[in-house]
């Protein structure tokens, strides 16, 4: 592309201004083009990342200057129970929430993938909760949950099971809510599968078949690995998001950052806001802030050494 | 330029009939139509299964909605729509400001998605088709920019628009947001694919400066994306919770924080009067889906990675 630029320059008139400028604008507008990006980043992402782990070394409240306590805020992180509790929510919460909805979404865009009847109107029906908002789908959820009138329990009681006490319980309480969060999340990423699904050769199939594998072996054996890349990315973009879960918790305690009477699905951006919002220690806030990234950038380095030592053992074998 | 955008119609559409055609052919030589007609019934099955769950939550924000409170808190739950629709709507707008509410979110909404769109599709554009130093070292730093919460952002942020009187102001929810690296990410993937670089190489050979190759080329061949791109962004912002609910308060919401306000505390909660506030904060979003729902599944599609 360099060269023919620079031919094009070479024909005309020998280094006059017209060709710098037309040269200066070729080198520099790429540069130009991304500089949005970057600077609002820089101003946005960047430092307000470092300026909180600046923050977590300090005692700082809401309004007053920052006083210097060096790892204080971590280890009184360390000996908060309730901090210790909102981390092992995040993780029981993330996990409920994220297994079963991949496999869903990994078995819906399998069906998705059938010659159907309606097929757009099926992909348009399971993406509709997308449409909605952690707030509203939260609110709606609550009513059904209700434990005195709520429709889940009416439905299990037509099905002889005893009432649900879907809130003041541990695990009911994190199944209601891992179950909003699924509710959202299937259908957008059985579309990002069926996505994928829809890219893998025809030939890996036919060979399959005529090697007498059945459908089931089929989707194991040539599905699932031709589109591990996209599962991967779905498995990193969906714990993310796990490990931020706060708008469920918070709407469905009835705005409270306590999550429930005993903390029992608290996680670890509603300890934060509790932190930092309702005690008003921004510093310690700050502190939780830091250790969600640490868990993020772990579990990351976990899944790239899986992904890895997979690939190598997939070329070995 | 006429003749510059000829080629691109063309191949932007056997680009999408060469994704609509490859599973019809797998399905004609290595289906077997035996096979497909006995997973016919539990397919569909399952799929009507699948849109009932998906969508009854939100026929039954409908239902809800229009009825009474006491008539959702006494079981058996109604399962058609009542007539208290209109009353419920205007308790709603009585105890919170609905009004600002939906007019601050089309607001945000609008302008993130619009600059979201218009820096991504240069961005996208520069890291697809031009070649610079550092291009492939930045782009990963792009993509890893998806990965930071914006819960390590939101104390410095605060503090900011704290110090410079921007609490309760949608400015303060619209700054931070005027950029995504998923934009980015998705106009690369588009551009990558759909611009013929030659196209790019020739308009620089006529001589146009590279404002007027964005103007003149990218954009008309990056248009349906940058719909896409466009409708996801503000779907995205208008959902938005997280730093609305800190950044803004129950004087000058967006309908998400209101939401929350109709749910909280302030007021004796009226169930049906909060599920009706959930009904309006969705509807405008799911009118968007009916019209344009197949179009919003392409582009998720299209966004997605390929292997």
């Amino acid at each position: 592309m360099a060269t023919s630029v620079r031919a094009a320059s070479d024909g005309r008139a020998p280094a006059g201004w017209r060709t710098k400028l037309f040269r200066l604008d070729t080198k520099a507008s790429p540069y130009a083009y991304i500089a949005p990006f970057f600077l609002c980043f820089a101003a946005f992402g960047l430092f307000p990342l470092i300026y909180t782990g600046w923050l977590s070394l300090n005692r700082v409240q809401l309004g007053t200057s920052a006083h210097w306590v060096g790892f204080q805020n971590y280890t009184d992180l360390w000996d908060n129970q309730f901090f210790w509790t909102a981390l092992r929510n995040t993780f029981t919460l993330g996990l409920i929430s994220t297994v079963p909805q991949l496999m869903m979404a990994l078995g819906l865009a399998h069906l998705l993938n059938y010659k159907l009847r309606a097929r757009g109107f099926f992909r348009v029906a399971v993406l509709a909760p997308y449409a909605t908002s952690i707030a509203a789908a939260s609110l709606v959820f609550v009513q059904l949950f209700n434990p005195d009138y709520g429709m889940i329990n009416q439905f299990l009681g037509h099905v002889g099971i005893d009432p649900v006490e879907w809130s003041s319980s541990k695990w009911p309480a994190q199944i209601a809510i891992s179950s909003i969060v699924t509710w959202r999340w299937t259908g957008y990423n059985a579309l990002i599968y069926l996505a994928a699904m829809q890219a893998v050769p025809a030939d890996l199939y036919e060979a399959a078949a005529l090697d007498g594998a059945s459908r089931w072996r089929q989707f194991i054996s040539v599905t699932i690995p031709s589109i591990r890349p996209t599962i991967f990315f779905t498995i990193i973009v969906s714990t993310i998001g796990a490990t931020q879960l706060f708008g469920e918790p918070l709407i469905y305690g009835g705005n409270s950052s306590s999550g429930g009477s005993a903390h029992q699905y608290q996680t670890l951006s509603l300890y934060m806001y509790d932190k930092g919002w309702q005690v008003g220690e921004l510093g310690q806030a700050s502190a939780v802030a830091w250790v969600m990234l640490l868990i993020l950038l772990l579990i990351g380095a976990v899944q790239l050494f899986v992904l890895r030592t997979n690939n190598r053992r997939k070329l070995g074998g | 330029m006429a003749q510059l955008t000829q080629p691109v119609r063309p191949s932007g559409q056997s680009r999408s009939a060469a994704t609509a055609e490859k599973p019809r052919r797998f399905r004609l030589r290595a289906g077997g139509a035996g096979k497909q007609q006995n997973g016919g019934p539990v397919a569909y099955g399952f799929l009507i299964l699948a849109a009932l769950v998906s969508l009854f939550p939100l026929y039954w924000t409908v239902v809800a909605a229009s009825h009474t409170d006491t008539d959702i808190v006494t079981p058996p739950t109604p399962l058609l729509p009542g007539s208290h629709l209109i009353d419920n709507l205007k308790i709603v707008w009585d105890q919170v400001d609905m009004t600002t509410a939906l007019i601050n979110s089309t607001i945000v909404a609008g302008c993130v998605a619009f600059s979201t769109v218009l820096f991504a599709t240069l961005a996208g554009f520069a890291f697809a088709k031009l070649e610079f130093r550092g291009r492939n070292a930045l782009l990963t730093i792009v993509v890893a920019t998806m990965t930071i919460p914006p819960q390590l952002t939101v104390i410095p942020l605060y503090q900011i628009i704290t110090n410079v009187g921007w609490v309760g102001h949608i400015q303060s929810v619209i700054l931070p947001s005027l950029v995504a690296a998923f934009g980015v990410f998705f106009m690369r993937q588009f551009l990558a694919e759909a611009l013929p670089v030659e196209l790019v190489e020739a308009a620089r050979v006529d001589g146009a400066h590279s404002l007027r190759i964005i103007w003149h080329v990218v954009f008309p061949i990056a248009r349906p994306a940058m719909a896409v791109l466009g409708m996801l962004v503000f779907v995205q912002s208008w959902n938005d919770f997280f730093w609305p609910f800190i950044a803004l308060n129950q004087q000058n919401p967006t309908v998400q924080v209101a939401l929350a306000g109709l749910g909280s505390g302030d007021h004796t909660i009226d169930h049906a009067v909060v599920v009706t506030g959930a009904l309006v904060a969705t509807l405008p979003l799911l009118l968007v889906f009916a019209v344009l729902g197949k179009q919003i599944v392409g582009g998720i599609t299209a966004g997605a990675v390929k292997s």
